[in-house]
């Protein structure tokens, strides 16, 4: 019995994991880069819907894409503004780029709304109860949205002709760029779509942790980047794969082993899967050519 | 050659920003004396107190230095506005130390540079250990806020707090656990990355014994994984606990509060100093905090007359609830402004020679504040005042007695 | 700036360059040291400047030995500060032991320095293997991992010593206490768990870091530009070609990377070393990370940029004081401002112009190859 609330704790953890590492692993498969700043953006994503819901009374579903269309542009013109000059600048110039934007980010947030944590309500709550164990309906909605982000996902990157034109890019830039496609177009699209998938990705992460501050973001951001990676970083069902069972292992870790080390148990395990398959779970192991 | 010519260029920046850096000295930490604070006062006719806050003013930890800065400027401003101590005005200079030991180092040296005469701060723990050293060595008084180790006035003659110790937490939760609620088993939830949370869940613990209290489980966390506390609150339940024992910061408990609802698990919650704030944390639901108790020093609901003013003054000018960290701040400046008088220092005096001073008044007088009546310390630099039980009724602090 | 020297056949007048840039460097920071310790004597440098100083002299040498994994060895690694940590906390518990039988602090600092770097390069060691069969992103969040695992499981650790000789505690469950320890009454805590390191004697001087410093400017230097220096840049620009050739992979990453490792740990004791309270949580990914942004601020594979960048970007967040609350705000804009004028085409034809010497400081040009193989 207690096993299975435990696993249902891991589920729903690894569900909040899961819908940040999407955006991540989106945004790494096109443009190639670590972008270290999602975490921000969806920690921005979590005040304007927070500031939408109570400020502006707005309802929940408004908010929501409300938060979707200001974090789609700050994505846009954060890529434009900062990542787009950097684009044949070497790899770890535009990772350090991001580390820029994501303290920018953070300071500009609690200048703009303080530094006090704010309790986030929940857009949705309650919990579904079968005799003693109960999963609260955040979490059913989290993993609802994971899975239909996911098919979205997969079928517009692989059916629409934008998604052609992302996979493209994926595969090799300059070869994209002769047969027509608009690069920098592309890759805007991509943080466009990322960052609103941030936007959605807050609101879960605040309603599931029904607290928010400006540094909310960061920690989600490196576990779901673990997420990413531990599914095969890249590929859109891996990271929500890598989502859940970080989610899981986390869960039993603390339930079963220790407490204070379930981070370390989390990352041990992520070294030993990485050492057997080398590209994560479902990721392509690409042998170099000479 | 022409990287031989931009290193030389190099070394000569560098070397033209050590030089910068000692020319600004004189002026720059001044500025945001003026321009930051400028409601600290104009120093009358040249001469005036210099106080240095340190605290985190940016960062995780930003609401607590926050606070604390914001509780001594309204002190500092009724005190000048009301002809300042001995007829001196005081001027306050808070630096941010984002709660990092080394940050912290840095910005007590950049208010030496100022010329500060006292320190309120540094207000959290671990870098409040590592100036304590510094201003043991330089001679300096320090009076810490919210440092609650001991470790921070241990060995150290002119280093006081101005909130009750770690220990004194801790065993005192437990000695009013095992005379309110002896059958209690009791879960501990602590953050085990964090100096102040393990510190009284030690103590905690080891009271505990001494009050045949029955701890049935203990469960942690760390910065990383405060996210979700699920897995604890589970084996807390089923472990059997009535009661669970929060010695963490308020924003944790407030997940622990909510999920645990989530859950429908509904033991007693016992928080300490670090819990108070919850309940004007905006947006909170507060029906979450309902029965729970909280052993604290200050309450922003007290009807007497400094506190009402206090909390009016505050929420007028930041637009929040006073927290106990702004109350601790507050009193910092307060108790100051009681043992600068009473020793009749003058700003012209250097900074040792007040320190001496201080450390004769505080060891001697008693001091009534927001955060206590009566209060004393003793030569280690430890404040005795005696921690408030109260619960959490409708939204409001109700002392525990009343509430029975 | 515009020679672009890439083949072979270029390649002993370009040692003869390296020769004369690495001499320049010792000379610096000789001349730096000189500058500083004379400015200090006349009482002409602030407190706060001279307050970090030492910290100053521990980012350097971070900086340089992350440079050697980053920029010189070609693999990203985003745990360097785990190493710091291994080194800080190894080098506290043997300073502090020693305290009673050593009264001399100089020599207590050395043997901290040495059994910092020791212990570190063991970990170095016991990382070093798994990680390096990984490449690029992969690498990199292995490093992230362990880093955070050294950060818990130190945050677990209680040491205390007495006439007993040392006793550790491993905290596995959380329930153990300094008391446990069971210390004689002249037995002294030096690490409390989560509580960190508490009491230390700050014996750390600039001195000691201006050596340090030193030491390992010599050591990285002469390995950079040995035989093994150039299979390791070999391993770095093109691993497959370097290895048809006969370079041991295994052997060249992981000499590149226990040195590091090593380094990082005697800066590490240092630094542990200069300050009275230290928490395993201050090596956290934020300072792995701070660490990084020296190496590629400066330069990657060049030593003197890493200098460089590390003593401007410690001191400018303590130079941005003035700017209260946007502070760090502030330090992010530089940072991206910084970026963008190094490694933008558009910005640094711009930047060229108006300002000449920023190019020469935070040169990143002709990097473009070592960047890619970074991440490649």
């Amino acid at each position: 019995m207690e096993f299975l609330s435990y696993l249902i704790s891991g589920v729903s953890l690894g569900s909040v994991y899961a819908i940040i590492a999407l955006g991540y692993t989106m945004v790494y498969g096109i443009a190639k880069m670590l972008n270290f700043a999602h975490g921000d953006v969806i920690m921005v994503g979590g005040y304007i819907s927070l500031l939408a819901m109570t400020s502006l009374g707005l309802p929940w579903p408004v908010a929501v894409i409300l938060a979707m269309v200001v974090c789609t542009v700050l994505g846009v013109v954060i890529e434009g503004l900062a990542y787009r000059p950097l684009r044949a600048a070497p790899s770890l110039a535009v990772l350090i780029t991001a580390i820029g934007v994501s303290y920018f980010l953070q300071n500009a947030a609690q200048l703009l709304w303080g530094a006090s944590p704010r309790a986030y309500t929940p857009i949705v709550s309650g919990a579904l109860s079968v005799g003693r164990l109960s999963i609260s309906y955040v979490s059913l909605m989290t993993i609802a949205v994971c899975i239909i982000v996911m098919i979205a996902l997969t079928v517009f990157t692989g059916k629409s002709k934008m998604g052609k034109a992302m996979r493209a890019c994926s595969e090799d830039k300059g070869a994209a760029q002769l047969m027509g496609i608009n690069v920098n177009r592309t890759i805007s699209l991509t943080f466009a779509i990322g960052s609103a998938l941030a936007a959605v990705a807050g609101v879960l992460l605040c309603s599931f942790n029904t607290s928010l501050m400006p540094t909310t973001g960061s920690m989600p951001g490196i576990k779901a980047f673990t997420a990413a990676v531990f599914g095969g970083i890249g590929s859109i069902p891996g990271a929500f794969l890598g989502g859940i069972l970080l989610g899981v292992i986390e869960a039993m870790a603390k339930a079963y082993i220790s407490t204070q080390l379930a981070n370390s148990i989390v990352f041990a395990v992520l070294i030993i899967m990485l050492l057997v398959r080398p590209a994560g779970l479902l990721g392509k192991f690409v042998p170099e050519k000479v | 050659m022409k990287k031989f010519i931009a290193l030389a260029m190099a070394l000569v920046m560098c070397l033209a920003l050590f030089a910068g850096c000692g020319q600004e000295s004189n002026t720059e930490p001044s500025t945001p004396a003026e321009s930051g604070t400028p409601e600290s006062g104009t120093p009358a006719e040249g001469a005036s107190f210099k106080f240095g806050v340190v605290g985190p003013l940016t960062g995780e930890n930003a609401i607590y230095g926050n606070a604390v800065a914001n509780g001594v400027q309204i002190a500092v401003e009724e005190i000048n506005a009301a002809g300042g101590i001995n007829g001196y005005q005081v001027e306050v200079s808070p630096q941010d130390d984002v709660s990092d030991g080394e940050t912290s180092v840095n910005a007590y040296n950049n208010l030496m540079d100022w010329g500060m005469q006292v320190l309120i701060g540094p207000v959290t723990t671990g870098p409040a250990i590592s100036v304590s050293t510094e201003v043991y060595n330089d001679r300096i008084f320090a009076l810490t806020p919210s440092a609650s180790s001991p470790d921070v006035v241990a060995g150290k003659d002119n280093m006081f707090q101005m909130c009750f110790s770690d220990p004194n937490q801790g065993s005192g939760a437990a000695t009013y656990m095992g005379s309110n609620m002896p059958d209690a088993k009791v879960a501990v939830i602590y953050r085990n990355d964090d100096q102040y949370s393990q510190g009284i869940r030690d103590t905690f613990v080891a009271e505990a014994e001494n009050q045949n209290l029955e701890v049935v489980y203990e469960g942690t966390f760390t910065v990383d994984t405060q996210a979700d506390f699920s897995v604890q609150l589970t084996a807390a339940q089923s472990a059997g606990a009535d009661v669970i024992f929060l010695p963490i910061y308020y924003q944790p408990a407030s997940v622990i509060l909510a999920q645990a609802d989530a859950m429908g698990y509904e033991p007693t919650f016992f928080g300490v100093d670090g819990m108070d704030g919850i309940l004007t944390m905006p947006n909170f639901d507060l029906s979450l905090a309902e029965g729970v108790m909280v052993l604290t020093p200050f309450s922003a609901d007290a009807t007497d007359e400094k506190t009402v003013n206090f909390v009016t003054e505050y929420n007028e000018r930041f637009g929040e609830t006073p927290n106990q960290f702004a109350a601790d701040g507050y009193d910092c400046v307060y108790a100051l402004k009681q043992a600068i008088e009473a020793a009749g220092c003058t700003p012209d005096m250097s900074y040792e020679d007040i320190c001496t001073a201080m450390i004769e008044q505080f060891t001697s007088m008693t001091f009534d504040g927001l955060t206590g009546t009566g209060m004393t310390w003793s030569t280690a630099g430890e404040v005795s005042k005696l921690p408030l039980a109260v619960v959490i009724q409708d939204g409001v602090y109700v002392s525990a007695e009343n509430a029975k | 700036m515009g020679k672009k020297i890439k083949s072979a056949a270029n390649r002993a007048p370009r040692l003869s360059k390296a020769a004369k840039i690495d001499y320049a460097t010792y000379l610096g920071v000789i001349l730096a040291f000189a500058v500083v310790t004379v400015l200090g004597s006349q009482g002409m440098l602030t407190r706060s400047f001279q307050g970090q100083l030492v910290p100053i002299c521990c980012y350097i040498v971070m900086a340089i030995s992350l440079n050697l994994t980053v920029g010189v060895l070609g693999e990203l690694s985003l745990g360097h500060a785990g190493f710091m940590s291994v080194g800080a906390f190894s080098g506290i518990v043997a300073a502090m032991s020693f305290q009673a039988s050593i009264p001399s602090e100089p020599v207590r600092l050395v043997i901290a320095l040495c059994v910092g770097a020791a212990c570190a390069a063991v970990t170095g060691l016991i990382v070093g293997v798994p990680v390096l069969r990984l490449r690029g992103d992969y690498l990199a969040i292995v490093t992230l991992a362990f880093g955070e695992i050294i950060k818990e499981l130190i945050n677990c650790l209680i040491v205390g010593h007495d006439e007993n000789g040392l006793h550790v505690i491993f905290n596995f469950d959380g329930s153990k206490t300094i008391s446990d320890l069971g210390l004689t009454e002249n037995g002294i805590e030096i690490i409390k768990g989560a509580q960190g390191a508490t009491g230390t004697d700050t014996i750390a001087s600039f001195t000691a870091g201006f050596i340090l410093i030193m030491i390992t400017l010599v050591i990285v230097l002469n390995l950079v530009r040995s035989r093994s220096g150039r299979a390791i840049m070999a391993l770095r620009d093109n691993r497959i070609a370097a290895e048809s050739v006969g370079i041991n992979v295994t052997k060249y990453k992981l000499m590149a990377f226990v040195t590091s490792a090593a380094l990082a740990g005697a800066a590490g004791a240092l630094y542990g070393l200069n300050f009275s309270n230290l928490g395993a949580s201050k090596f956290n990914f934020n300072t792995s990370i701070l660490i990084l942004v020296f190496v590629v601020l400066g330069g990657l594979g060049k030593i003197w940029g890493s200098i460089i960048a590390a003593t401007v970007l410690t001191i400018l967040p303590e130079a941005l004081r003035g700017f209260e609350d946007y502070r760090m705000l502030v330090y992010a804009i530089v940072l991206i401002l910084v970026m963008l004028a190094t490694n933008s085409p558009q910005a640094k034809a711009v930047f060229s112009r108006s300002v000449g010497g920023v190019k020469g400081i935070f040169a990143c040009k002709g990097n473009k190859a070592k960047g890619g193989a970074a991440n490649g």
